[in-house]
């Protein structure tokens, strides 16, 4: 036992390559995993424009007059605001992608809240516009959990203040006291007390005329004592005084289901493309026919081509099989065929290439396989992770590493092909045949140890 | 008429030479032997013959498209059947009619009746074989084999070697190394010795037995003997 560990020992330290990439994939792994939970709360970028004019922030609640802009800011405690000057700027920003969403606060806001305060229950509610991006379902569904949870915030704010200022007005009108209103101070008798007062009144009248309009008062005050009873908990439903007006921009909207079903493909089209890259072009080194084969009977250039072809044929098959198994269960737009073949095509060139290259690096069908996936996996894992969910510099590196690999381009392209999303069809494609060559000449040079 | 040559041909890998400046030539018909102790340079040279490095120096004739080339292990494809090998390197090698070549190979190598087997399912002997014929398909003047017997039984290497002198009788020139100078003395009719990457010796096997004075009472003790006197 003792004597075969340390033969095995003795193997891996003389496997430089393998040891190496073992240990840096678990620091590489470690590294992304600490960076990411060492930052606090990361903030995703969001256009802001208030367009309320400076002489309309204040609403006025009775008593105490509140500035809109202190609860609109509360929006911005999980974003990062990109303040823009109009509401062309925000959407633009949007479609570009450099915001994920972008917030418009309308200058009728604070008239429609402060009608909202003074007669509950009728006008328009004060709304804010959100425009956010059907680029990328996931992203759109995390800034509109964002917005929602500080928009209910927001609310909540808002909300308890107004309920507290008026059920405390309604105190003093129902028990008596005094209310501010500037530098007035109004005393109140209550309309309790005033119903002890109209009671005792009542009982030292002798005059029946007198009698009967004191009865009308007292009953109207024990009837107004009442009611006001249940204005407290019915103001308690203002709790929603904002609301957000959604509003999509940049194509059509592509629901988690749809976007699910361009996922598929792409994830099946990554792993069969990459190993049969590799695996098929490693067999060729352990079979021993490579030193035959570019002796002349193949150049190398055409091995390799005809490796990332066989890949791509093979992803594109299996993706097809893949999609016609999904659409027993959910209907696929079946007219859109041909642009998914050509998604497909070149997304499974693309694979191919990348497998190619870890086929000609490894030299070893089961090495070459255990690379592929080691790369796969983690490659496919940050194509999905969207802005704001790290920070922006950490981003910013995982959409370079993201671009240099076919996966995010692929499920562009794939949800493009399915759903019409963005960006178009055209530019993944354009950027995945960028990355074919890339990785075709990559897999050329390592060829050159390859015999 | 001369079927292969090399002239002045020399190789390095680093500062190590593997082979320094290296020439000989063999006639068609001929079976040439590369022998010599581990690290002499046998396979670099084979290997160079066949067009599978390029030497730093020298030059080498035939081209090696018109050489046929059998690597020391089997380069033949272990998922496929032997007709399937034989047919696809056919195919690549771009021969006319394919099936007569097949057949003619599949005879020749006495595996007519294996023709539908995987090649996983066969001898280390019979791989070889396959492999001999996929080099062979071509019908090259000049076949190239790197150490052909070093995974064969005895009985398998006697077949091999029967088959390897069939192919000279017909007129193709056999260039073979091999670690085994009882087979080379047998089989060869010229012996190339190398040494360090030095040709030192470039003869009959009775020539080397001969160069030694008699003092060596077999073919391995001469070669040996040699190697010595020749400080290697």
């Amino acid at each position: 036992m003792r004597w075969l560990l340390l033969k095995d020992l003795q193997i891996l330290r003389r496997s430089p390559l393998l040891v190496g990439l073992l240990v840096a994939y678990g620091l590489l792994i470690g590294a992304v995993i600490g960076i990411g939970l060492s930052r606090p709360e990361t903030k995703p970028n969001v256009a802001f424009l208030n367009e309320i004019p400076p002489n309309k922030v204040k609403v006025d609640l009775g008593s105490v007059t509140i500035n809109a802009n202190d609860y609109i800011k509360r929006l911005f405690s999980t974003v990062n605001p990109i303040y823009v000057k109009t509401r062309e700027q925000a959407i633009a920003k949007v479609k570009s992608g450099d915001v994920t969403a972008a917030v418009v606060i309308p200058a009728n806001i604070t008239d429609r809240l402060q009608q909202l305060i003074d007669v509950p229950g009728s006008g328009k509610p004060p709304t804010v516009d959100v425009y956010i991006s059907n680029a990328d379902p996931l992203k759109r569904q995390g800034i509109e959990t964002r917005i929602n949870s500080r928009l209910a915030d927001a609310n909540n704010a808002i909300g308890q203040q107004i309920i507290q200022l008026a059920t405390g007005d309604l105190n003093v009108l129902l028990n008596g006291g005094s209310v501010s209103l500037g530098p007035i101070d109004l005393k109140f008798l209550g309309l309790r007390r005033a119903q002890k007062v109209l009671a005792q009144a009542q009982a030292q009248t002798k005059d029946p005329q007198v009698r009967a309009a004191i009865h009308k008062v007292l009953v109207f005050a024990q009837r107004g004592s009442t009611g006001l009873n249940f204005a407290g908990p019915a103001l308690a439903t203002i709790d929603q005084p904002l609301r957000a007006h959604k509003i999509a921009v940049g194509g059509p909207k592509v629901s988690l289901t749809d976007f699910g079903i361009a996922v598929a493909p792409a994830v099946t089209l990554m792993f069969v493309g990459i190993l049969l890259g590799a695996g098929m072009l490693a067999m060729e080194r352990e079979e021993n026919a490579f030193g035959r084969l570019v002796r002349g009977l193949v150049s190398r250039w055409g091995l390799l081509s005809e490796k990332v072809a066989l890949a791509a044929i093979g992803g594109v098959i299996v993706a097809l099989l893949e999609l016609a198994m999904i659409s027993i269960f959910v209907p696929l737009d079946w007219s859109r065929l041909a642009q998914w073949l050509l998604g497909l095509i070149v997304g499974g060139l693309a694979f191919g290439a990348v497998g190619t290259l870890i086929g000609a690096i490894t030299r070893d069908v089961r090495a070459a396989s255990l690379l592929a996936f080691m790369i796969a996996l983690p490659f496919a894992f940050l194509g999905f992770i969207t802005a704001g969910e790290v920070s922006t510099g950490l981003y910013n590196v995982i959409r370079i590493i993201s671009a240099l690999f076919p996966f995010r381009a692929t499920l562009e392209a794939m949800n493009s092909a399915i759903n019409a999303a963005p960006p178009k069809l055209i530019e993944s494609l354009a950027h995945l045949a960028a990355l074919v060559g890339g990785y075709v000449v990559l897999g050329r040079l390592a060829l050159r140890r390859f015999g | 008429m001369t079927a292969i040559s090399a002239r002045g041909v020399t190789k390095h890998f680093g500062s190590r030479v593997a082979l320094r400046s290296v020439s000989f030539t063999a006639d068609p018909g001929e079976r040439l032997a590369v022998i010599g102790p581990n690290g002499a340079g046998k396979t670099t040279l084979l290997s160079i013959l066949a067009g599978m490095q390029r030497a730093d120096e020298g030059d080498v004739e035939p081209a090696p498209n018109d050489v046929g080339w059998v690597p020391q292990q089997p380069a033949v494809y272990s998922k496929l059947s032997v007709a399937e090998n034989l047919r696809l390197f056919a195919r690549l090698e771009k021969i006319a009619d394919v099936e007569p070549a097949v057949g003619r190979m599949l005879d020749q190598t006495g595996l007519r009746d294996r023709a539908d087997d995987e090649l996983s399912t066969l001898s280390g002997g019979n791989k070889q074989r396959v492999n001999i014929a996929v080099g062979l398909l071509a019908a090259p003047p000049v076949v190239l084999l790197d150490e052909p017997s070093s995974s064969l039984d005895p009985r398998q290497r006697e077949r091999l070697w029967e088959f390897i002198s069939g192919l000279a009788e017909g007129g193709t020139t056999v260039v073979f190394s091999t670690h085994n100078v009882n087979e080379a003395e047998r089989y060869a009719d010229r012996l190339l010795v190398l040494a360090d990457g030095d040709l030192i010796f470039s003869g009959t096997p009775a020539g080397l037995h001969a160069a030694v004075d008699g003092a060596a009472t077999d073919f391995e003790s001469a070669f040996v003997a040699y190697l010595r006197a020749k400080g290697h």
